[in-house]
């Protein structure tokens, strides 16, 4: 039952087949069978899962109308608050605080009927891209448990490649969906910004964090992406227009006529030769489908990685200023006479990890006086140049591709060391991020030299997020039809699995 | 090579209210330089006459009515405080010496 898509969970519900307790029971027996290896989960609330799961299972028996994946378990990134359930960030400066109030994300999902089986693992704060941040340690690949699943959202990734749960939702900063999508084979969009609320999202950078949708299919995708987005007045960011038609998309995957943009500065040296191999056979694919190939020039995103570590750094040096240890969190030096700044900073140095504190000295300094103009200055005009080059770009093609990370899954340890490496493997996921619109990745394929899995990356223009749903579902397709079962069926089985 | 000295980031810690121990310090002048180089990219390019963007979305101030809506109760807002009295948060002393 858990290999399953969310679609045919979803079919089997409604036929009277199964029930929401019964399907939320197996995945929880998955997640005590496999997740002491993998370690996606920082926290499962089985009890609360499984009221919820009995509860949608009595409305839907009541004869009420319920959403599509109304009874589908679900994992949830640790960055987004949900009322009495502890949540972190991957955190210890959060360690043990339940929020008192649910994100706007979390409240849709409970009216949705989704079922909250737990909180996964993450980079603290979302900042890093193999989950080794986390103040909890590392999540494993469900695909080799020496190798990281990619981060931020690792933990979702890992939770849903591992069969731990069908659905998942994850953060995306600077490609924190899409490149723990990719590096354990599954499907993950990072929505345009403003689409989804950032009410309750613990936030990193306020004007590139966008939460999304993690699956195992791109139809699964879009039947949560079309849950979890729409307008909120709690957040003053939120878009104000309908959801683009992503399940619908989906559905169709017709790609007779669309142009592709291939990207030329995002591929070739620097990439893995088997990545860039899985690539180029996807875009045959789409050419064999219909599709109309060109390439396209965007020569700032040369400077986008430089211009993202900029102002990320910068604005959460501004957004972690709160974490003060007076109103929530942690508290450390609290002792008689000790004045509330020395408070503040002996918690801030037992909280927050090597990497948070890294990211928030550069942003003190880039935003300090003397040296704003020139790096923060010139990184946001560097952003303005990216979002023309997709401006122009969009001219040319209707959505963009690239190989959405330069190598497959790294080993836990080989570059947590070494931030500057670590931070290159952003290189073709940030210019999404810095331009505000939505980027999918979704499985192309093994490497031929490790036989682990490779992204591929669509791109289209704000608020156009059912184009990716459209061209992901006709490569999806084609794909399929030439491997003859899922790529997931080529993964080894966890230990302990039954 | 840009640097960044110790002392510089010990400034730059202090600033961030995070005391960090000597070997962080350390550590992390000593990151610094190369993660200076690679930002210092930025600088690479002719920006004159580029318009800065803090922002992906061309919004204005956003306003809802003023209505007064339900929000969290003191229980609810106290519920994570490492300490509280009377219904309030406690904290250490922000001026100057006890009495």
């Amino acid at each position: 039952m858990i290999h399953q898509t969310a679609a045919q969970m979803a079919e089997a519900l409604t036929q009277g087949e199964t029930t929401s307790v019964e399907l939320t029971q197996a995945h929880l027996d998955r997640i005590a069978a496999v997740d002491g290896q993998v370690k996606a989960f920082l926290h499962v609330d089985s009890e609360g899962a499984l009221a919820q799961a009995a509860d949608v299972d009595a409305r839907r028996k009541s004869g009420e109308k319920l959403s599509p994946i109304a009874g589908i378990p679900l994992a949830l990134k640790d960055v987004l608050a949900q009322k009495g359930v502890p949540t972190t960030a991957g955190s210890k400066i959060l360690q043990g605080w339940r929020p008192p109030y649910d994100s706007t994300v979390v409240t849709k999902l409970k009216d949705a009927g989704v079922v909250i089986m737990g909180k996964t693992n993450m980079d603290e704060f979302a900042m890093g891209s193999s989950t080794e941040n986390s103040g909890y340690g590392p999540t494993f690949n469900p695909w080799d448990l020496t190798r990281t699943p990619g981060g931020s959202s690792g933990g979702s990734s890992a939770a849903v490649s591992a069969f731990e749960a069908p659905l998942a939702i994850g953060s995306d900063t600077g490609g924190s969906i899409r490149q723990p999508a990719a590096l354990t084979g599954i499907v993950g969009v990072r929505p345009t910004y403003g689409a989804v609320s950032r009410f309750g999202l613990i936030a990193y950078s306020s004007s590139l964090d966008q939460a999304g949708p993690f699956g195992r299919t791109v139809l699964d995708t879009a039947l949560l992406h079309e849950v979890i987005a729409g307008h909120d007045p709690k957040d003053a960011t939120s878009i104000n227009a309908p959801v683009p038609a992503v399940v619908a998309a989906a559905k169709s995957g017709d790609v007779k006529g669309m142009k592709i943009g291939v990207i030329k500065q995002l591929q070739g040296e620097g990439y893995q030769n088997g990545v860039q191999a899985r690539f180029d056979e996807s875009l045959q694919l789409l050419a064999s489908l219909g599709a109309e190939i060109v390439e396209v020039d965007c020569p700032s995103f040369e400077y986008a990685l430089a211009a993202y570590y900029l102002i990320a750094p910068s604005e959460c040096s501004s957004n972690l200023a709160r974490f003060d240890a007076m109103r929530y969190g942690l508290r450390v030096g609290d002792i008689d006479g000790a004045s509330a700044e020395a408070v503040m900073s002996a918690t801030r140095d037992a909280g927050f990890g090597r990497e948070v504190k890294r990211r928030i000295i550069l942003g003190t300094y880039a935003l300090s006086s003397g040296y704003y103009d020139a790096y923060y200055g010139s990184a946001q005009k560097i952003r303005t140049l990216i979002i023309q080059d997709y401006a122009k770009a969009f001219t040319q093609a209707d959505v963009l591709v690239s190989p959405t990370a330069p190598t497959t899954a790294y080993k836990i340890g080989e570059k947590v060391d070494d931030p500057m490496a670590m931070y290159l493997g952003d290189v073709a996921t940030i210019p999404v991020n810095l331009a505000g619109i939505c980027g999918m990745s979704l499985p192309a394929g093994l490497a031929d030299e490790d036989n682990l899995p490779v992204g591929f990356q669509i791109m289209a223009p704000a608020m156009q997020d059912q184009r990716l749903y459209q061209a992901g579902a006709a490569l999806e397709a084609a794909l399929l039809s030439k491997w003859g079962a899922p790529i997931l069926t080529k993964a080894p089985e966890l230990k302990g699995a039954k | 090579m840009s640097s960044l000295s110790r002392d510089d980031v010990a400034k730059l810690a202090g600033l961030a209210r995070i005391e960090m121990t000597e070997s962080e310090l350390v550590e992390l002048s000593s990151q610094f330089g190369m993660i200076l180089d690679a930002v210092a990219r930025v600088q690479e390019m002719d920006l004159s006459g580029v318009k800065a963007t803090s922002h992906p979305q061309p919004l204005e101030n956003v306003a809802r009515p003023d209505v007064v809506l339900p929000s969290l109760s003191p229980e609810d807002a106290l519920s994570g405080a490492p300490a509280q009295e009377e219904s309030r948060f406690r904290v250490p002393q922000i001026l100057g010496e006890a009495e």
